[in-house]
Formats: structure tokens, C-alpha cells, sequence
């Protein structure tokens, strides 16, 4: 039995609270970006970009037998790690599933206050792209 | 060490800026984003608080004392300003919201008093999109061509190429003094009489000059030079648009209002004379005050030291940058001041600013409003350290350090 959202987001709550320091903090996020699975260089298109982000993100979704798995990748390490963190919560669920996620794992961490607005901004948009993939898959089915 | 630069009291300057002494993530900020804008110290801060608090009136139009006061003081600030860029007369310096603010006003004037169908503006590769943006609208306004001087791969004007492009279509070169993003000095003083020899009027954007070197608009022979107060220790939202007399006279007004006027009917209205005719509105007076209070304050320092000074602290950042394996440089002119923008191996800007801000390193990423320079060096964007009066070489061994640190965990 997979993992649900939540005991997802309460592991990556658990990885961030043995870090007190934030570089320590972003080399754990740039090791998240590393797990995401390779995006194919034809997907890195306008189309698949994310929009407010101060580096190129790309991101797309596939649907495996009812459940939706993300692929992204980005020419920023650091955002590649953020983008890679959200989907180590959020991909490989049910459409459903993902669009009524409650993401409580970004503020226990504290990566929402850390970020500049401009920044949070970035990751605010990527949280609603995946979100906005999930509800339009949902409305297909 | 010159001698000038030995005198100039670094820790005194320093202390007159507090916010250097703040903490940022738990570390020393270390302040290198001066170009983006620079601080502010007290002494032109406690000049605005003072205004606001016991010196506010509208002015120009009161007869009571707090006017009459906020007045002079205001048309005190012109007069300094209009001394300190050794202009001929005061009402040559309009005051203006900063340099983008400055260049709509004369794209939109000049350009209608001179440019017309066919006729060409010439601009540069590496301008900020202040001085892009305007020339293209007003470009397309009037059916004109804008023809565009290219770089060199160290960041230098082609010269060569600007010659050609010169010709009795010519109306208007607009061209940056110093690159924001390259920090290139460019040769506007002898640009600028080959612009005249075909009968061009030359604009000069200065927001990154002033700063950094000694401007004086009658020695260069300039139409027109803009620049912000905010880059060079002053005030935001307040700027100086030099123009000469001759030409603004005959250039129709920009906006119209209160204060540009000599007398209005329903049917017709007279203009003010310079330079109230392109000043409408109730103006930034604080700014103003507060632009009076950074010349007074760039007088009272020896701001011939602090550059020298400065210069230094520019050369020993380039030399320990260099130092780093894989930092390649954008902009290699051989006459720089100001800024210096940097790459390291494929290591994105954003990443390397990130980091630097975790340790209290303040740096600018991204396309820093050039982006037709990175379209020319096909990069992302640049890490750029810029510097000012108050930055040390401490604060450029800081920075060295960081990106030491970046690339190890980005590598």
C-alpha cells in the first residue's frame, strides 16, 4: 500500500527538523531535485513552463492506471529541489486526491515565511499548476 | 594606496549608514546591490523626517512662510544639483521622478519637435530597457527607424559600426554612459560630437554614472543627460533631467497640469518657462529635500576619495573573483566602474543568489532589465556585485567566500 499525501509530507517534515540551518536546509532540497525523474528535452516548452518562476520550470503530468505522476525539471537546481519536493508529496496519487491536498508540510518547514514574495510566488504557481492538472484531470473522468 | 584614497575614512562613512549594521539570516549583511539602488545615510534621511515633520508645505504657489521655506529649499536642491553636474543655468536640471521618468519625457517631446516619418533613432546593445522601451514606442509612433549599435564580446560599444550608422536621418542617439549589467564606461564625449557633426541631438541615460564618476554635462556637450538620485544615496522617486536651454525651449510640454502653465483660458493655455513647463503637479517635494541633503552630503565627503577608494575595492573584487576556477566574467571593458556581473561554470543565477542571501550576501541575478545583453552572450543572467562608497574588500573577500561555498554545493 502506497503512502497517502499526509504521511508523505510528515516524512519530509521529519528530513527538514534534523537541519537548523538553512544552506543545510537548501542542500536538502537540492538532493530532492536530483530524485525527480529525468524530463524529456522535447517537453521543455512554453507550453509546460511555469509561470512567476525567476528560473525556467517545466512540469507535466501522466496518468498511470488512475493515478497522476508529475514529471518536471528546471534550469535552477533550487527550484528544481522545490518542484521536486512538492512532487514527492503530491505526484502518484488520485486526481482527487491531489487537487483536495492540504500542503502543511510547506509551512512546518518553514520554506513559505523563507522565501522572498517574489519567490513564494514561484512556488505558490507550482503548487496550482499541479493542482489545476488534478482538477482538470478530475472533470475528464 | 593613493594618497586620496588613504584619507577617505571608510568607518566613518560606513557608520553613516546604519542599515549596514543589520543582520540578515544571522549574518553581517554584506551590501552588494548599490546599482539596483544604493542606501541611504542618515543625514539625507533626517532631512526628509525633518521636512515632513516641521517643515511640510505645498510649494510655488503660497504666500505664507512654510511655503516660502519649503520652496526655497526645494529650489535650493536644483541649484545644488545643477552645480554639482556643472550645469550652465539651473532651470536646465528638470526635476523628474529618476531616469526612466527622464528619458519618456524627452523620447516623447524631442521626439515630436524633431523626428519624424523615415527618420532614425540610434540606441545601443546594452541599454536598459529605460532607454529601450521609450525609443521603440516613439519609433513606432512616428513611423522612424531604430538602428541599434552592437558590442563587442568584452562589452564595448563598436564604434566603428556607430560611425556608419550616423547619417542626416539621424535625429536622436540616446546611449547609456555606464552599463548597469557590464559596468562598461562608454566614450559618450567623443560619441556625442560625432552625433552633432550630422546634426543629432545626444542623450546620455547617467543612472549608473553619477554615481561612480565626475559628470560634468557641459564639458561632454550632451543634449540631454538623466539620472536617478536613488543610485547615488539619495531619495527614490525623485531624479534630474538636464537639458539644454535652447532645446527645451523650442520642445512642446510633456504633461500638463498645475505649476507648467503661465496663464489658462477654456480656450487656450501659455506654458510656464523652464523648468516649471515640464514640471506639472504638485512635485516629490520630500525628494527634493531629500536630493539637496545627499548633494550637501556628497560635498561634505571627499567623494573624489570615496571613488578612488571605491575603484580599488572594484579592482580587488575582479582580482579575487578571477581567482575562482570556472568564473568567467560578462563585460570585460577595459574602462569599468560600478558593477561587476559574473557567471560560474553552469551554475544558474538564481541558484548562486540564493545561497549568497542565505549568508547575508546581497547580490543581483537575473537580467538586471538588459535583456537583449544576455540575448547577445546567450546566457540566463548574471550574478552581478555591485558596488558603493561604503563597500570594503572585507566585503569582497565575504562574497568570495560564498561563492566558494555555492559552488561546492551546486558543483
Amino acid at each position: 500500500m502506497s503512502k497517502t499525501i499526509n504521511e508523505l509530507q510528515d516524512e519530509v517534515i521529519e528530513d527538514f527538523s534534523l537541519f537548523d540551518d538553512w544552506m543545510d536546509k537548501y542542500e536538502q532540497i537540492i538532493e530532492f531535485g536530483k530524485e525527480l525523474e529525468p524530463l524529456e528535452e522535447d517537453k521543455k516548452v512554453e507550453e509546460n513552463l511555469v509561470k512567476g518562476c525567476q528560473s525556467r520550470v517545466w512540469l507535466i503530468p501522466e496518468d498511470e492506471n488512475g493515478v497522476l505522476r508529475f514529471k518536471a525539471d528546471s534550469d535552477a537546481l533550487i527550484s528544481k529541489g522545490i518542484i521536486g519536493l512538492l512532487l514527492k508529496i503530491l505526484s502518484g496519487h488520485k486526481a482527487e486526491e491531489i487537487s483536495s491536498a492540504e500542503l502543511y508540510a510547506l509551512d512546518e518547514i518553514g520554506l513559505k515565511e523563507h522565501l522572498s514574495p517574489n519567490r513564494a510566488n514561484g512556488l505558490a504557481n507550482m503548487v496550482k499548476k499541479i493542482k489545476m492538472y488534478a482538477l482538470a484531470h478530475q472533470a475528464k473522468d | 594606496m593613493k594618497e586620496a584614497a588613504m584619507k577617505f575614512d571608510i568607518e566613518k562613512i560606513r557608520a553613516d549608514f546604519p542599515v549596514l549594521t543589520r543582520k540578515v539570516h544571522g549574518k553581517d549583511l554584506v551590501f552588494l546591490d548599490s546599482a539596483a539602488s544604493s542606501q541611504k545615510p542618515k543625514q539625507v534621511v533626517e532631512a526628509i523626517s525633518n521636512y515632513y515633520l516641521y517643515e511640510h508645505a505645498n510649494i510655488h504657489r503660497g504666500v505664507h512662510l512654510l511655503s516660502q521655506e519649503a520652496t526655497s529649499k526645494y529650489e535650493d536642491a536644483r541649484k545644488k544639483v545643477a552645480s554639482f553636474i556643472n550645469a550652465k543655468n539651473d532651470h536646465e536640471c528638470i526635476i523628474t521622478k529618476g531616469t526612466t521618468d527622464g528619458i519618456n519625457l524627452v523620447a516623447s517631446s524631442l521626439g515630436e519637435h524633431c523626428v519624424n516619418e523615415g527618420d532614425e533613432v540610434i540606441i545601443s546593445h546594452m541599454e536598459h530597457h529605460s532607454n529601450l522601451v521609450p525609443w521603440q514606442m516613439l519609433c513606432e509612433r512616428k513611423k522612424a527607424k531604430l538602428k541599434v549599435i552592437p558590442i563587442t564580446d568584452d562589452g564595448e560599444l563598436d564604434l566603428e559600426e556607430y560611425e556608419k550608422l550616423l547619417s542626416e536621418k539621424t535625429k536622436i542617439v540616446s546611449v547609456v554612459h555606464v552599463s548597469n549589467t557590464l559596468g562598461t564606461i562608454n566614450p559618450v564625449e567623443e560619441m556625442i560630437e560625432k552625433a552633432h557633426d550630422v546634426g543629432a541631438y545626444f542623450v546620455v541615460d547617467g543612472a549608473q554614472a553619477v554615481p561612480h564618476i565626475p559628470v560634468d554635462v557641459q564639458q561632454l556637450n550632451c543634449d540631454f543627460y538623466a539620472f536617478s538620485l536613488h543610485k547615488m544615496y539619495g531619495p527614490t522617486g525623485i531624479g534630474i533631467l538636464y537639458g539644454k536651454e535652447s532645446i527645451m525651449n523650442a520642445m512642446p510640454p510633456y504633461q500638463g497640469g498645475g505649476d507648467m502653465i503661465n496663464k489658462v483660458t477654456l480656450e487656450k493655455t501659455t506654458y510656464n518657462d523652464l523648468p516649471h513647463k515640464f514640471e506639472a503637479g504638485t512635485p516629490n517635494i520630500a525628494g527634493g529635500i531629500g536630493m539637496g541633503a545627499t548633494i550637501d552630503y556628497i560635498n561634505e565627503i571627499d567623494w573624489k576619495a570615496a571613488h578612488e577608494f571605491e575603484a580599488e575595492v572594484m579592482d580587488y573584487a575582479h582580482k579575487k573573483l578571477s581567482e575562482i576556477e570556472d568564473l568567467r566574467f560578462i563585460g570585460t571593458a577595459e574602462k569599468k566602474t560600478g558593477a561587476i556581473s559574473f557567471l560560474v561554470g553552469q551554475i544558474h543565477p538564481y541558484d548562486m543568489g540564493v545561497l549568497l542571501d542565505q549568508l547575508g550576501i546581497a547580490v543581483r541575478t537575473g537580467h538586471h532589465c538588459t535583456q537583449p545583453i544576455l540575448e547577445r552572450y546567450n546566457i540566463p543572467g548574471t550574478v552581478r556585485a555591485s558596488f558603493g562608497i561604503y563597500s570594503t574588500k572585507q566585503e569582497v573577500d565575504q562574497l568570495v567566500q560564498g561563492v566558494e561555498r555555492a559552488k561546492r554545493m551546486l558543483g
